[in-house]
């Protein structure tokens, strides 16, 4: 899998640039999107100006200390954001750079002649000449030609991939290398509009549109702020009853750690972060909303061949019928095979070698191959008079009306309904009209994909194989594989139904494709990857597209959308659970004045109640920084049940982020008195 | 701390999950507009409303309907009672010819019977006539329960229906509910009560010469009927002063705990319904399991508390436990028992004067009203609020399995984390700022009784009480003055239609939503984990806001008495 390189976070050159963006980022309308950082920002801001200004019993030093963390407190958001956003430009930038100078062939009022222009002039629906060595301008279909493409710029992948005219092989994309021959490409997108333009608007962040999830937890983020906002607020009166009053640096310094800052200002990295693992990971997500739709998937729609066995039959087994000799069966099936040049046919032809000698290498000279047909469904070979076929069951039988009603026809027919509740694909070989028996062609199932099925089953997810195969064939890879479900003999309608079946049950549902006739489905599927070498039908209505055209990948883009939602759960845990131990910091700080006896509260032993309130504030400044890598990265996702992942999440977030700020404010606390700063 | 006291806790406990389930079930029945046996009897009554009325209750609402049908219930009942409380002077069933009630306090009264807190600013046996307990107030604690009880009903019609438009009928739900619930068991009750020495009688009060030869005037009225409505739909408001450690509407230990049973009953057996509702009685009994874990918290501290007693007074001389203002016939265990009961339920009835317990020992009823009356909680009150503490706690959570947060099959979305935090936002806001109000103003300030931090508890204490429409009071405020009598009943009403409006909000979109299979990808909402996890985002959402407020209360009064401080 051609995974990009992990790159290390805080280089300098992501670190500087991301300082820079961390300043420009405190526009009040860059700012306004994060409620909370805005909210920490404008006490922040007043907090200044009562320094300038204002008149209390508060030392200067200690106000100022405060004023310069809360700014950290936003600048700390700021640069996170702007990291993430930093690592995705960085990914981005390699693709742009090879974009930047393309040019195209233009090809004039369709004719022969074609002018060179800017890539960036191309409009949908123009016709572009690419020849041998030219970079593909931009994204299209071919409309005519053949040629082997370089992808290695989007893929990683250096192999060259064959483009052709018509058929599920038509789509090439902007940046991509013709290596032989030439084609000619319709334009389909509006310049600014293609895979890379998108991927780069979505790694960059610049237009990154909040996703549902995102916006229901900066809605409770919000409804938190307000809560903590009335608790503070209302401080004021309290202590006037009991006599005292607090100075506002006190009250600003206990709202701003109790509202939720750390997942504030982490919360837009996460996304930004998630969107930039996948397209490391090679797939390009349309919208965020799809990331998040992935780990909600609770039904994965996969594809037989590729997906669950490596994509070639083998044959295993020759069965012959009505007293052939197996020799004889196997001989015939050789000669109809010798000049087949797929995989299944040279199958056939290893495994006769390896039962039998004395079989020839080669067909004679007077020999004419039949090809195989889409009408007639069988290929074979004439010798002379005699005539050797070799296809599918009904095929043959089709072709021979007169075996019709032949007892070795019945005979034929148990042997093939025994291979294919075997799970194989039955070929039947005839000669001069007379069957000699079938070939047995055996799917195999990918090693280690059972255990994969059965981590999805772990997480809930349910897998249902869909294949073209008779319902007895899929029943028994269905139940080689560990899938949960089949779904045999399956037309794309098949598809579309049995998603819009799931749907309807409150199931999402996750396929992937690539033909022009797989479109509905992806289109209806809640996440739908396209292959890269499927058809431009295919990239358009799936909302996912793998580069490296892997359907097993389906699986991993459902562990990265769920590890997204998880840090974001995470860090949410870890945030509101920080607020106990910042109470006991500056509760006690706060009211000791006005009752003594409330000294009993400083449960960590701070030294003095500036000390407490500013390390409660350092705390949950440094906070953010030191959870930027694990915002980045995410948390470490394990395909097991929710229940044990739940556990082990709470542990460590919930009971983490309730102890963890009563050790980190009591080393604070010895640092700030240790050097005099409180 | 005594083994009688804490097996008579645990007793409690135990006949508490002992009845969840067949009361659960019988208003599960009633949610379902099922046949119960009482139908027989009772099923031409309930036809005869809904003709009578031309109401069809099969007519599915959805929530603004059922919202707009229950606020104008309310609310023309608000003003017929404000009406018979100003006019109870020329009404007749008035033996002792008590004038019109005062316009702040019929006020008052009024919201706080509606809003099913019975918060009394006033002594009931000397300022209501027994037409107005009868008329104004023991009908609006049936009917205030049912309000409960309904609602509780539509939230758990969102979360059990799919794809559908409506949330249940307003009216059928409160017929079904008062017709088959509360005036069958309130006429057991009631029985009992008489039975056990309350009295049941119109007339007036009887004056009679003591031993010692003085002439006093003892007050009797409709009180046994008053009593049994009174606990089971958690409203509180007692015939007389004393309210339940008066000897008459709380005669004797079992009465006692009867009372306190008849608080829980309901409260308890809703959240089997609502496991029942959704089809999985394990969601019901997580909750419950929740709801006791924090009740068995408070208690403990409580009777803890009053147990230990207060230094300052065995510097003096007195030993023992704290038994100031508490009845000898109940004792410590008993007091502190039914004190965290009443408050964990919005009820507010009180068999000992709380504002005479240790400051921690009273600071534990303060709390369970903080945290928003879900700890059991008000009839239906208790667990709808608690299903919106569920929301966050899914939503916060919930993430950390990797999918979007699904609740009992609904998937939990921007618009119910939106409507949830308000409602639960509410709380804090009328509490603490209407006592930040109180404790700056001077028409606040004259409220207290006490100095220090005690006199904040009380001022405190009171907006707890009407916000969460518990209705207890910590006594030594005087509240009925204008402004208390203003300011508590704002809160009453804020307190309880303000939640109530998002509430069912939540309920309408979530029954349209669709049911999302249980996989075992879902987030687990049964079982010990979810029940802690419950437990801490109440804990921490609903309680931390309070810790400021808590502080300068009842905790520093506590210290204060540690160091011997006072005031």
């Amino acid at each position: 899998m051609a995974r990009s390189e992990q790159k290390s976070l805080f280089t300098p050159d992501l670190i500087l640039p991301a300082c820079a963006d961390a300043v420009r980022k405190l526009h009040p309308a860059a700012l306004i999107r994060n409620p909370v950082m805005f909210t920490t920002a404008t006490v922040a801001l007043l907090l200044t100006l009562l320094l300038l200004v204002g008149h209390d019993a508060l030392a200067v030093g200690f106000k100022l200390q405060l004023v310069v963390w809360l700014w950290l407190t936003v600048l700390f958001g700021t640069f996170a954001e702007a990291l993430a956003e930093g690592r995705g430009k960085a990914q981005a930038a390699s693709l742009r750079a090879a974009k930047a100078e393309l040019t195209a062939k233009r090809l004039k009022g369709g004719g022969p002649d074609h002018e060179t222009v800017a890539a960036s002039a191309l409009k949908l629906g123009d016709m572009v000449l690419v020849q041998t060595g030219d970079l593909i301008p931009a994204d299209g279909e071919v409309v005519a030609g053949v040629a082997s493409v370089n992808e290695a710029a989007i893929t990683g992948e250096s192999a060259p991939v064959i483009r052709e005219a018509g058929g599920d092989r038509s789509a090439v994309t902007a940046g991509t290398r013709v290596i032989s021959d030439e084609i000619q490409v319709r334009v389909t997108v509006n310049p600014g509009q293609g895979f890379i333009d998108r991927m780069i608007a979505l790694v960059e962040g610049a237009e990154r549109q909040k996703t549902p999830n995102e916006i229901a937890l900066t809605l409770l983020l919000v409804g938190l702020t307000i809560i903590f906002l009335i608790a503070v607020a209302t401080i004021p009166g309290f202590a006037s009853y009991a006599g005292g009053g607090i100075p506002v640096a006190i009250l600003a310094a206990l709202l701003i750690t109790l509202i939720p800052t750390t997942i504030a200002a982490l919360l837009s990295a996460i996304g930004i972060a998630g969107m930039d693992r996948l397209v490391r990971f090679n797939v390009l997500a349309k919208s965020g909303r799809a990331v998040e739709a992935a780990g909600d998937i609770d039904t994965l729609l996969l594809d037989k061949t590729g997906t669950i066995t490596i994509g070639d039959r083998q044959a295993t087994e020759f069965r012959p019928v009505g007293g052939t000799m197996p020799a004889a069966l196997a001989e015939a099936a050789l000669l109809a095979s010798l000049t087949d040049e797929t995989p299944e046919g040279r199958s056939i032809l290893l495994l006769a070698r390896e039962q039998f000698t004395q079989l020839p290498d080669s067909l004679p000279s007077d020999a004419e191959v039949i090809p195989f047909t889409a009408q007639t469904r069988i290929s074979g070979v004439r010798i002379g008079d005699m005539v050797i076929q070799k296809g599918a069951v009904d095929s043959i039988l089709r072709a021979n009306p007169a075996l019709e009603g032949d007892p070795v026809t019945q005979d034929l027919r148990r042997i093939t309904d025994e291979i294919a509740r075997a799970g194989g694909t039955p070929l039947a070989v005839a000669k001069d009209g007379k069957l000699l028996g079938a070939i047995f062609l055996k799917d195999i199932v990918k090693a280690g994909i059972r255990e994969r099925f059965g981590e999805l089953r772990a997480m809930g997810i349910r897998t249902v194989m869909i294949t073209g195969d008779n319902p007895l064939t899929a029943a028994s890879i269905a139940a080689e594989a560990g899938v949960d479900d089949f779904l045999a003999q399956a037309t794309p309608e098949d598809k579309l139904a049995l998603i819009r079946k799931e749907q309807e049950g409150g199931r999402l549902v996750a396929m992937c494709g690539d033909g022009t006739n797989d479109a509905p489905a992806l289109a209806q599927a809640d996440v739908g990857v396209a292959m890269n070498t499927g058809t431009q039908a295919a990239r358009e209505a799936g909302n996912m597209v793998d580069l490296d055209s892997d359907p097993t990948k389906l699986i991993e883009i459902v562990g990265l959308g769920k590890q997204l939602l998880m840090t974001r759960g995470a860090l949410t845990t870890f945030s509101v659970a920080n607020d106990i131990a910042k109470y006991f910091a500056i509760i006690p700080a706060m009211f000791v004045a006005l009752y003594p006896g409330l000294g009993v509260l400083n449960v960590m032993g701070l030294s003095t109640p500036e000390s407490a309130i500013l390390s409660a504030i350092i705390f949950n400044a440094l906070i953010i920084p030191l959870l930027v890598p694990l915002a980045l990265r995410g948390v470490t996702y394990r395909p097991i049940g929710a229940g044990p992942l739940l556990a082990r999440n709470l542990a460590i977030y919930g009971l983490g982020g309730l102890v963890s700020p009563f050790i980190g404010i009591k080393i604070i606390d010895l640092a700030v008195s240790g050097l005099g700063l409180a | 701390m005594t083994i009688q006291g804490w097996t008579l806790i645990l007793l409690f406990v135990a006949m508490v999950l002992m009845l969840a389930k067949p009361v659960g079930l019988w208003l599960f029945a009633l949610y379902e507009g099922r046949r119960t046996p009482l139908h027989a009897l009772l099923g031409p009554v309930e036809r005869g409303f809904y003709r009578l009325s031309g109401i069809d209750p099969t007519q599915e609402q959805g929530w603004r309907r059922y919202a707009v049908h229950m606020l104008i219930f309310n609310a023309v009942l608000l003003l017929a009672t404000y009406g018979l409380l100003r006019l109870q002077g020329v009404l007749p069933l008035n033996p002792q010819g008590f004038g019109a009630v005062s316009e702040p306090l019929a006020f008052n009264t009024a919201i706080s019977f509606a809003a099913n807190t019975n918060w009394q600013g006033y002594a009931g046996e000397s300022t209501m006539s027994n037409l107005s307990q009868m008329l104004a107030l023991t009908i609006h604690n049936f009917l205030s329960a049912a309000t409960g009880i309904a609602l509780a009903f539509a939230l758990f019609r969102g979360f059990a229906r799919r794809s559908a438009t409506g949330i249940g009928n307003f009216w059928a739900d409160m017929t079904r509910v008062t017709l088959y619930l509360l005036l069958p068991l309130s006429v057991v009750l009631a029985l009992f009560y008489i039975a056990s020495g309350v009295p049941q009688t119109l007339a007036g009060s009887v004056d009679v010469t003591t031993l010692e030869g003085a002439r006093q005037t003892i007050a009797l009225g409709p009180v046994a009927s008053q009593e049994a409505i009174k606990m089971l739909g958690t409203n509180g408001g007692g015939f007389f002063n004393a309210n339940s450690a008066h000897p008459f509407e709380n005669p004797t230990a079992l009465t006692n705990l009867a009372q306190m049973l008849s608080i829980f009953l309901i409260g308890a057996g809703l959240t089997y319904t609502f496991g029942k509702a959704v089809g999985n009685v394990r969601q019901g009994w997580a909750i419950l399991a929740a709801m006791m874990t924090l009740f068995l918290i408070g208690v403990t501290i409580t009777y803890w508390q009053e147990a230990a007693g207060n230094p300052i007074l065995h510097g003096l001389g007195v030993a023992g436990g704290n038994m100031e203002g508490k009845e000898l016939r109940f004792g410590i265990a008993a007091s502190a028992l039914f004190s965290v009961v009443t408050t964990a339920a919005s009820c507010g009835a009180v068999n000992a004067m709380h504002d005479s317990f240790t400051a921690i020992g009273g600071m534990i009823p303060l709390f369970n009203m903080q945290l928003g009356e879900v700890v059991i909680g008000g009839v239906g009150a208790g667990i709808y609020g608690f299903l919106l503490f569920a929301i966050l706690a899914v939503f916060v959570a919930g993430l950390m399995v990797g999918r979007t947060p699904e609740y009992v099959g609904k998937k939990i979305e921007a618009r119910e984390v939106k409507l949830a935090v308000l409602a639960i936002a509410i709380l804090p806001l009328i509490i603490l700022g209407f006592t930040a109000v109180a404790s700056v103003l001077p028409a606040g300030l004259a409220g207290p009784l006490n100095k220090g931090p005690h006199g904040f508890s009380e001022i405190l204490y009171a907006f707890t009480s009407a916000v969460a429409n518990n209705g207890s009071a910590f006594a030594g405020l005087s509240a009925n003055t204008p402004f208390y009598n203003g300011m508590l009943g704002v809160a009453m009403w804020i307190g309880r239609f303000f939640i109530i409006v998002p509430m069912l909000a939540i309920a309408g979109g979530l029954a349209a939503k669709r049911h999302t299979p249980e996989t075992a990808g879902s987030f687990p909402t049964t079982g010990p984990l979810w029940t802690g996890l419950l437990i801490g985002i109440v804990l921490v959402v609903g309680g931390l806001t309070f810790l400021p407020s808590l502080a300068l209360g009842p905790i520093a009064d506590h210290l204060a008495m540690v160091r011997g401080q006072l005031f």
